[in-house]
């Protein structure tokens, strides 16, 4: 444990499967204080971790999580906004309440979180968000239109947000996985996921540490400097 | 019911808080004080500061969870965030509707 980070408080969406489990038990481990939110229970017991059922989109929901951290934590220093769904489909299979279920999620609770998260941050002059996008941007991949097209906005968010919360000394970067083999991809057909690898530089799965590896770089101090960015794994 | 003068209060609490944070700005604790427009010390930023300790206040003071920046008040034909007097009279209604 990193007695330096005790009293960090790190918030991350989506915290209870896949990356965003991963991450939760990961900075954890490093001495943080852990705020995890989710539709469903955690199955993490730690003394500092809490946990809070909530869908990200629902406005009410938010605005009460962030009340309750300003009163327990009195600070928030990194937003890990992982919480996302995908749907890989063929446009002309795709119903709008499909697209309006991903853009909700995907966009509107990043962008929910993003703004109340800056009204703590603020307070001490500091932050660090970490958004997240997708390979399936740059590599504008058949079948995931309406995916990608909602983690496109993201990265427009993230790049204009930087430059809104700039003087607030909070910093707005986005992270693009390759896929990782979590629930989000079970539903892809094997074929596609070896095309997908191949457009990639590097060949190869991702890898939960390839995630928290470019997050710690993100969120260290000395990356002050580093803001508006999209970071995607794998050389895309 | 929450009256207009403990919303006033909570401002003029929000602007010491304003003043003690930024050197540069001195924001006078009067009802006819502009927030924004050319007569205003305020900048953006400051404005924004200002709005979200009001908020804060809101919630410790009276336990009341508001987002000051909502659609309402962003298309009036008059904006509440012209003066202090304004702001507390859009938000003495708008608490009081809740």
């Amino acid at each position: 444990m990193n007695n330096a980070n005790l009293n960090s408080v790190v918030l991350i969406t989506g915290a209870s499967r896949g990356i965003g489990l991963y991450l939760t038990q990961y900075y954890l481990d490093k001495g943080y204080c852990v705020v995890g939110c989710s539709r469903s229970e955690s199955t993490v017991s730690h003394t500092n971790y809490s946990h809070h059922c909530l869908d990200v989109s629902d406005e009410k929901a938010v605005k009460t999580l962030f009340s309750t951290i300003r009163k327990a934590r009195k600070r928030l220093d990194i937003l890990i906004n992982n919480a996302g769904i995908a749907s890989m489909n063929h446009a002309l299979l795709t119903p709008l309440a499909t697209v309006e279920k991903v853009f909700s999620t995907n966009v509107f609770a990043s962008f929910l979180f993003c703004r109340e998260a800056v009204k703590l941050m603020r307070k001490n002059g500091y932050g660090r968000i970490v958004n997240f996008s997708t390979v399936a941007v740059p590599f504008a991949l058949e079948g995931e239109a309406i995916y990608a097209a909602s983690k496109s906005a993201v990265e427009s968010l993230t790049k204009i947000l930087a430059k809104e919360f700039a003087e607030f000394g909070v910093t707005v970067n986005a992270l693009g996985p390759t896929p990782i083999l979590t629930d989000l991809i079970k539903n892809i057909p094997d074929d596609k996921l070896d095309k997908l690898l191949e457009k990639q530089s590097i060949k190869r799965f991702g890898k939960m540490t390839d995630v928290s590896n470019a997050i710690d770089f993100y969120i260290q101090p000395e990356s002050e400097f580093i803001t508006g960015q999209v970071l995607y794994l794998g050389g895309a | 019911m929450i009256a207009y003068q403990k919303i006033l209060e909570l401002i003029y609490s929000a602007i010491d808080e304003l003043n003690a944070g930024n050197g540069d700005v001195s924001v006078t604790k009067e009802e006819s004080t502009p927030l924004f427009g050319a007569a205003s010390v305020l900048d953006s930023v400051d404005l924004v500061n200002l709005l979200l300790s009001v908020e804060e206040l809101l919630e410790d003071e009276l336990d009341i969870e508001f987002v000051i920046a909502n659609e309402k008040a962003l298309s009036q034909k008059n904006s509440p965030f012209k003066t202090i007097a304004t702001l507390a009279q859009y938000l003495t209604e708008e608490i009081n509707s809740l």
